[in-house]
């Protein structure tokens, strides 16, 4: 699996939120496999993918993200017996919300990746690479942040005083 | 203000051939809070990690990135070492440009820019990071051994004679697993039961082990150190305790035909039975299936002549819950069937064999059975059609394995061994016969093995033919075997009385089942995973879970038994500790703005949730809101992204830590 790595005039940012026991485990094992992908992918690690707010994908989305990925355990494998279930039912929910607003659904994929699929880790990553590659720049949440003040983060100043002000 | 110091890895070679590591520490120098930052080249060795505790002091560092390899491998190691030098441990993490970026990516300006951004996420993170304090549980000192063959029976015993309470858990009504079926031994051709039946003896005898016979997991919960395990004891429908195991209801129960499992099917038991002579414990259990008593309500012989009145048709499951401090997990293995398989599975049969339909092509278990002084022809080699001794005999090796097409590519590793043995044993029985092997490599390492092969080929006189079988079928009373002999480069056909076919060694049944209530990882094939294939054999990446025999991986006695011993070791030094620390990594309760929803408790796998009570100084409750038992959360942190107002938190992946990471996208 030796792909020449050419840098393309488009390099997309893909990010990927993955869960410690099955989907970083499988990454780390491609990677002692000596197996190659795209380096565009990013990977953010959490205990579980039910600790995955929709919430973090938009704002992937908004700071350059092309594409976002989201892999955890197989059902039934969870770690923690019921995150995954969790998180399959919230962005169940969540995609169909993506959809409404006119999000391509192309360019948020979800799997099962578990800590014995190195190979599988490797597919995923580069054709959700060469997708959103061929899909080009995602403008619309870019745009967004332009606009207007993000204000998910927590600790701005405005937000700890409204919190205050309610107790 | 934050003072991160940056510590890039040069891993020799492994991360500096594809990243331009200076270039690397460099550009971390460049982001705002990073005090420090520089490149070494074994990070982990001795002047790596004093170089880090080093720079912590001379730099007063509020935090630590080490851009190296994996959090997996080494986060330990540089918690502690940062923790050494006075840090917070967990204001120490990892950047992992090894596994995720130079061993996947060859292009280096691509490979350093994503490092760059691996470590950029990494500080943010960090820069965020609260100190976390360790919390410590206790250690309940008592083991759990789920499989009672010779993996778990050798586990047993080595944690029960270090002082402490254990309890095996056996799914069939004996212990002994498949070593109990076997007749000899490779590579010394000693007597399995004898060698294997003083073991199981003192499992029974000893004085710190229960046994659960004829029971399974139910349910698992908690986490190292303090799990609680519910197990099912199955309905014996004899009552243990009364039972003196004098077998008279054995010899009495008029259903007598029914095919023996221990015998693979070839010798014929009751009813109401004992798998083998040697079980333990020697207490009978009904098959309820083929009792004529729970089948049509008529019979009750047994019942009738038991002196201790010991069997109890009335008799029903029980669950009984125990505290368990470690677990370890012996399963084992099943022998791969060469039949039509079902519908969607990733195991192919074998059409060319008649998909098992051919009576005297048998398995290598079969074999061990028919050469076994106890087994169904008392030790005769005797084919199972007509009861004759079989003077041409086949044996095929890799059958299953090692076949991609057929859904298995890895070795069995212990069938060049027991053929070569099956060779020799048909030899020293059938004086005037001649045993053909039809093998791809013969696969002999280990301590006296070569040897132990080269005595099966030019001592005991079997004929080994290079290449595979194509195609059998009976005619007549032979069967006729069509192969290739690969180094001649000719046809092979043999007029076999008897055909005995080394198959692949995969997982228990039900291996991912029980996988899942453990919450342990296993491949694609069912094998558990260990948490490092070289440095963490036995252990599994879920805390307090070990692994030992077969259910990991094919293994032979010797490496059964050493990889038993290995995970015992485990378990006591685990039990040397009164205390455990364990990671911080829990949710906890924003007491001031939880509105008492508890949509958190209603998604929490591990019941964590809990309701709290907030009194005013009269002693009114003013409102009921969520508290998270810490030494019960997993730290999963379900319950964060489920909380409406984001009140409830997971130490570590804080949501102010995780959107810093993004913002650096
Ligand atoms: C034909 C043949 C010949 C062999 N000859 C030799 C030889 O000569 N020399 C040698 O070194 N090795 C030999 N072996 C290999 C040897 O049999 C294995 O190395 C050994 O049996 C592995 O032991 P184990 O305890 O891991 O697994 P097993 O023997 O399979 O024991 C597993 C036990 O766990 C129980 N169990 C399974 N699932 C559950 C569950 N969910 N809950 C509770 N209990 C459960 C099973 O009932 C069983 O008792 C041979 C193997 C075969 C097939
Ligand atoms: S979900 Fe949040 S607000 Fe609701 S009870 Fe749990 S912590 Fe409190
Ligand atoms: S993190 Fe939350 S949901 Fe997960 S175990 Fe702890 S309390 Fe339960």
């Amino acid at each position: 699996m030796h792909a020449e790595q050419v840098k393309h005039d488009f390099e997309p940012k893909v990010v990927a939120f993955v869960c410690t026991w099955c989907t970083y485990a499988g990454a780390d094992l491609a990677g002692t496999s000596r197996m190659q992908y795209p380096p565009n992918v990013r990977v953010l690690k959490f205990p579980c993918t039910g600790r995955i707010d929709p919430v973090f994908i938009l704002r992937a989305f908004q700071k350059g993200a092309d594409g976002v990925l989201v892999s955890g355990c197989h059902p039934g494998d969870c770690h923690y017996m019921a995150g995954n279930f969790h998180a399959r039912r919230r962005f169940a929910a969540f995609r169909a919300l993506l959809d409404f607003v006119g999000v391509d659904l192309n360019r948020l994929q979800f799997s099962w990746v578990s800590a014995a699929e190195g190979g599988k880790w490797v597919e995923v990553v580069t054709e959700l690479t060469e997708r959103v590659r061929g899909m080009g720049p995602m403008k619309e949440f870019k745009e967004l942040e332009l606009e207007e003040q993000w204000s998910a983060s927590l600790s701005t100043p405005e937000l700890k005083a409204a919190y205050d002000s309610i107790t | 203000m934050s003072r991160i110091g940056v510590f890039v890895c040069h891993c020799g070679e492994n991360i500096s051939r594809t990243v331009d590591v200076e270039q690397v520490a460099a550009a971390a120098g460049n982001i705002p809070g990073v005090a420090f930052s520089c490149d070494y080249k074994y990070m982990c060795s001795d002047p790596g990690q004093n170089l880090l505790k080093k720079a912590i002091a001379e730099h007063n560092l509020t935090g630590v990135v080490v851009a190296a390899c994996s959090p997996r491998m080494h986060e330990k190691t540089f918690r502690k070492a940062a923790g050494a030098a006075g840090l917070n441990p967990y204001v120490c993490e990892m950047a992992n440009i090894r596994e995720h970026c130079s061993w996947v990516h060859e292009n280096r300006e691509m490979a350093t820019a994503k490092a760059s951004d691996i470590v950029h996420l990494m500080v943010e993170r960090v820069k965020k990071g609260k100190s976390l304090a360790p919390i410590t549980v206790p250690v309940t000192k008592k083991a759990l051994v789920i499989g009672g063959g010779i993996a778990g029976i050798q586990a047993a015993l080595d944690i029960a004679d270090a002082g402490h309470q254990v309890l095996v858990v056996e799914r069939e009504p004996s212990i002994g697993g498949h070593m109990a079926q076997l007749s000899e031994t490779f590579p010394t051709l000693d007597c399995s039961q004898c060698i294997m039946t003083p073991k199981m003896v003192d499992v029974a005898n000893h004085p710190n082990i229960t046994l659960y016979s004829y029971s399974e997991i139910e349910k698992v919960e908690g986490y190292i150190g303090n799990f609680q395990v519910t197990v099912r004891k199955k309905a014996r429908s004899v009552d243990e305790s009364k039972c003196t195991g004098c077998g008279v209801c054995i010899a009495k129960c008029p259903k007598k035909k029914i095919p023996n499992e221990f015998d693979q099917g070839h010798g014929m038991r009751s009813a109401i039975y004992v798998p083998f002579p040697q079980a333990v414990p020697n207490t009978p259990v009904i098959d309820r299936e083929n009792c004529t008593m729970f089948q049509s309500g008529k019979c009750g012989v047994c019942a009738k002549v038991c002196g201790p009145g010991a069997v109890d048709y009335q008799q029903e499951d029980t669950l009984t819950v125990e505290s368990i401090g470690a677990i370890v997990v012996a399963t084992g293995f099943k022998l791969y069937s060469i039949d039509r398989k079902p519908e969607g599975s990733m195991i192919q049969g074998y059409g060319e064999f008649g998909y098992g339909t051919i009576p005297d092509i048998v398995d290598g278990m079969t074999f061990e059975r028919l050469a076994s002084a106890s087994g169904p022809t008392g030790g005769k080699i005797l084919r199972p059609s007509d009861g004759k001794e079989p003077k041409q005999i086949v044996f095929i090796q890799c059958v299953g394995s090692r076949a991609r097409e057929k859904g298995i590519s890895y070795c069995s590793k212990i069938c060049c061994m027991y053929t070569a043995k099956h060779t020799m044993l048909y030899h020293h029985k059938v004086h005037d016969g001649q045993a053909y092997v039809f093998f791809m490599d013969a696969r002999t390492p280990g301590k006296g093995y070569d040897e132990f092969w080269r005595r099966a080929v030019e001592e005991e006189e079997a004929v080994y033919i290079r290449g595979m079988v194509s195609r059998m079928y009976q005619k007549g009373d032979k069967i006729i075997v069509m192969g290739s002999d690969t180094l001649v480069g000719v046809q092979v056909e043999i007029e076999a009385d008897m055909v005995v076919l080394a198959t692949a060694v995969q997982p228990q049944e039900g291996a991912d089942l029980l996988a899942q209530k453990l919450g342990i990882s296993y491949d694609k094939y069912n094998f558990y995973s260990e948490a490092h294939a070289k440095l963490k054999p036995v252990e599994c990446a879920t805390a307090g879970i070990y692994l030992a025999g077969a259910c990991q991986g094919p293994k032979d006695i010797p490496d059964t038994v050493s990889q038993a011993s290995a995970a015992a070791a485990k378990v006591m030094t685990l039990f040397a500790k009164d205390q455990l620390e364990r990671d911080p990594v829990v949710a906890k309760v924003n007491e001031k703005y939880c509105v008492g929803c508890f949509a958190c408790k209603k998604v929490c796998p591990y019941g964590a949730i809990e309701e709290k009570e907030i009194k005013d100084r009269q002693g009114n409750v003013v409102k009921v809101i969520a508290y998270v038992n810490p030494g019960v959360c997993g730290g999963c942190g379900t319950c964060q992204a489920t909380c409406p107002s984001k009140t409830v938190e997971l130490d570590g992946y804080t949501d102010e830590q995780i959107m810093a990471m993004i913002e650096t996208l």
